[in-house]
């Protein structure tokens, strides 16, 4: 589904992925750790097509396509879903009417019928249940004024409703307490298919409890400097980072 | 990388084409005689040419004001012609009459003066130039004894309702702009609501500048009667020129104990090109009184003009009665807007609302300016103002000029003020959930200006987000 070759990207002129390669395949989840400052954000970001971050070398393949030369609404609307690490406020526009948008925006790209407010109260129903929401949350502004577990369980009520075939948490977890982990970790489970993948970044093993993955990458210094299955998060949790820093 | 919005393309200006009629344009220049001949055109009293007169001589004593954040090269009044009108205009001529050319220009900025079934709910008064060319469902509301008719029409039926109010909320000495309106104004908009009457549909005026070298000098005048109520619309556009164009225009609004006026605007006037060049000044008076009991309503929604100086003011005169002004006024390239408003309390427990939302985009100056006073006897007075600035690009700029003057102990006035980004950051977080660039901005500023757009009547609602993202296009480097 996904294939990154020795991907570089810049950010201000400096280099921070160094030729990252990765293959994600449909069903699965992979999970990419790593010390703070190690780049794992900046991947995320350039998946998702932030215009911060240049690629200067290396492609991204993604369901056949080069996703580079996509701009970020076309990734959205071919399925690409990041999760952001700081979700931003928009105040005056409703939660409802952002996501209604979205929502219509990424059936056109589909072909599919765009749907009236009425109907997409209905869609909205079951998503709220799932990342246990209340509804009132569809009247207020996008993330403005939410706390921090509010806004990420937001993200993850988006990643419900648009559901996408590539989703990519960006430190999802950091800042939630225990009981709003288990709420995102069991919305994401609930959404997993074997037609979708997903790729969790985060910086502890903590929500790995939670989202098992298949694979478990370690980011530092812009490049993947070990990978392994789940086990490898344990060591890591037990070992930190600094044995898989020095034997790379 | 570029910026997203970088790549949106610009959209040409709508409504900038030329209609070729046939007119009868004084040359340029302004004496004594041009009033004279515009007043005899139009076949007004003696009163009224004195008034005009009298105005023209304090006009001469008077200065181009500049103290406002706004910068343009001193006026040549003598360049200026003062009066133009389509010859096929004759007085008094009903709307199966009106030339078939100015039809289709109304038409083409979507206003239908013949076709009643594209008008229901609105009634209108088309302003072209110098000249009201037709007003529709005159008789139907003159079933409710509401008069809404051209300010010529009224100057010959109605002369004791025009005389009484002329100049009553605005005199031809307030400003600089007003009397030299009050000189050579040229047509415009008369409406009175009789006692206690609801006026059933909104009434609207739709100015047209067309002719070149031209300023439009029109007035319109409102008299709400006791415990009645007016919904008032009025919208604006202009060819694209290459040399700037006046327009210097006076509203009057009179609202009477217990009445209740509603004056919504959509601006749209020729904006210049994106190097400034040509444009329309747009330096307007709008004042209301307010008697006892009643509430008087500006809403505004400012996209055009290369300069925009403007205050819709409320004076509140009578105890109890209330002023509201709801502004989005929107800069981009070189545009050039200091706009705000005026709240006078006069009267006891008079109460002002004030919400503002500036949105400033390429290389644009957007003031808002406010003036909040409350005079001894207006014990008990209440204003709140908002103003809100949003930027977007590094190149434009946001200001506020507040001027808040209390005279008495007992009254109650609150100001906020903010100023916010339009980040890349929340562009890419709609672009990550699959929305375009366009989308984006627009769905952000309409979010930033829904406290204004919910005052909005339905059918200038739908138009005024839609101008936001034109307006907006193409809008940050």
């Amino acid at each position: 589904m996904l294939k990154i070759e020795n991907l570089h990207a810049t950010a201000g002129g400096k280099e921070i992925l160094k030729g990252v390669s990765l293959t994600v395949n449909a069903g699965e989840v992979h999970a990419i750790m790593g010390p703070n400052g190690s780049g794992k954000s900046t991947l995320a970001q350039v998946i998702a097509g932030h215009p911060g971050f240049e690629v200067t070398q290396g492609s991204i393949v993604y369901d056949g396509e080069n996703l580079l030369d996509l701009q970020p609404e076309e990734r959205a609307q071919h399925g690409v879903f990041l999760a952001f690490q700081y979700p931003v406020e928009i105040p005056g526009v409703t939660n409802a009417y952002f996501l209604r948008s979205a929502y219509n925006e990424i059936r056109k790209a589909r072909g599919e019928q765009q749907v009236d407010p009425m109907e997409f109260l209905d869609v909205m129903e079951q998503k709220l249940k799932l990342v246990d929401m209340d509804p009132d949350m569809l009247h207020r502004s996008v993330n403005a004024g939410f706390s921090g577990g509010e806004k990420k369980r937001n993200e993850i009520l988006q990643m419900a409703v648009l559901e996408p075939k590539l989703a990519i948490l960006d430190e999802t977890d950091s800042g939630l307490d225990i009981d709003a982990l288990r709420v995102v970790a069991g919305g994401v489970n609930a959404l997993k298919k074997p037609t979708n993948a997903t790729i969790v970044v985060t910086h502890y093993q903590r929500l790995l409890n939670y989202i098992v993955p298949d694979k478990v990458h370690v980011l530092a210094h812009g490049k993947i400097v070990k990978s392994g299955g789940k086990e490898l998060a344990l060591e890591l949790e037990a070992r930190g980072y600094d044995w898989v820093l020095e034997a790379a | 990388m570029s910026s997203p919005i970088d790549t949106l393309v610009n959209r040409e200006y709508q409504y900038g084409f030329v209609t070729e009629v046939q007119s009868d344009t004084l040359a340029p220049g302004l004496n004594e005689d041009v009033i004279r001949l515009i007043s005899s055109k139009k076949q007004e009293p003696e009163w009224l040419l004195d008034w005009r007169l009298k105005a023209y001589r304090r006009w001469l004593t008077m200065t181009e004001p500049h103290w406002g954040n706004v910068k343009f090269d001193p006026i040549d009044y003598q360049a200026q012609r003062y009066y133009s009108a389509p010859t096929s205009v004759k007085p008094k001529q009903s709307l199966d009459e009106v030339d078939p050319e100015l039809l289709d220009t109304y038409k083409k900025l979507g206003i239908s003066l013949t076709e009643q079934k594209l008008l229901a709910g609105v009634a209108v008064d088309a302003v072209f130039d110098s000249v009201s060319v037709g007003t529709t469902m005159k008789e139907e509301l003159s079933r409710y004894g509401i008069i809404f008719c051209s300010f010529n029409e009224a100057v010959h039926n109605h002369p004791d309702l025009v005389q009484k109010y002329l100049g009553s909320v605005v005199p031809y000495s307030d400003n600089f702009f007003a009397a030299l309106n009050s000189a050579v104004f040229g047509d415009g908009s008369f409406c009175y609501v009789p006692k206690g009457v609801h006026c059933p549909i909104e009434l609207s005026t739709y100015f047209r500048i067309n002719a070149a070298e031209t300023g439009q000098f029109e007035r319109t005048l409102i008299v709400a009667d006791e415990g009645s109520y007016v919904s008032y619309l009025e919208g604006c556009t202009a060819p694209k020129r290459s040399t700037h164009q006046l327009h210097a225009a006076i509203v009057e609004i009179v609202a009477l104990d217990n009445a209740q006026v509603k004056y919504s605007t959509v601006q749209n006037w020729y904006a210049g090109d994106k190097d400034g060049r040509g444009g329309i000044f747009n330096f307007v008076t709008k004042r209301a009184k307010a008697f006892a009991n009643a509430k008087v309503s500006w809403t505004q929604v400012e996209t055009g003009s290369a300069i925009t100086w403007k205050y819709p003011s409320v004076i509140l005169q009578g105890d109890n009665s209330t002023g509201e002004f709801y502004s989005v006024a929107v800069t981009n390239h070189k545009q050039q807007a200091d706009t705000g408003t005026k709240m006078i309390h006069r009267g006891r427990n008079t109460k002002s609302t004030i919400i503002s939302k500036g949105i400033s985009a390429g290389d644009s100056q957007n003031s808002y300016r406010g003036r909040v006073q409350v005079l001894p006897r207006a014990e008990g007075a209440r204003n709140y103002t908002q103003c809100d600035s949003m930027l977007i690009g590094n190149r434009c700029g946001a200001h506020t000029f507040p001027y808040i003057e209390v005279a008495n102990n007992s009254s109650t006035t609150e100001h906020e003020a903010s100023t916010s980004k339009i980040g890349e950051d929340q562009i890419f977080y709609c672009k990550a959930r699959g929305l375009n660039a366009e989308h984006a901005i627009s769905l952000i500023v309409s979010g930033f200006c829904k406290e204004v757009f919910k005052e909005l009547p339905m059918e200038f609602a739908l138009e005024a987000q839609a101008l936001l993202g034109i307006t907006l296009e193409g809008s940050v480097g």
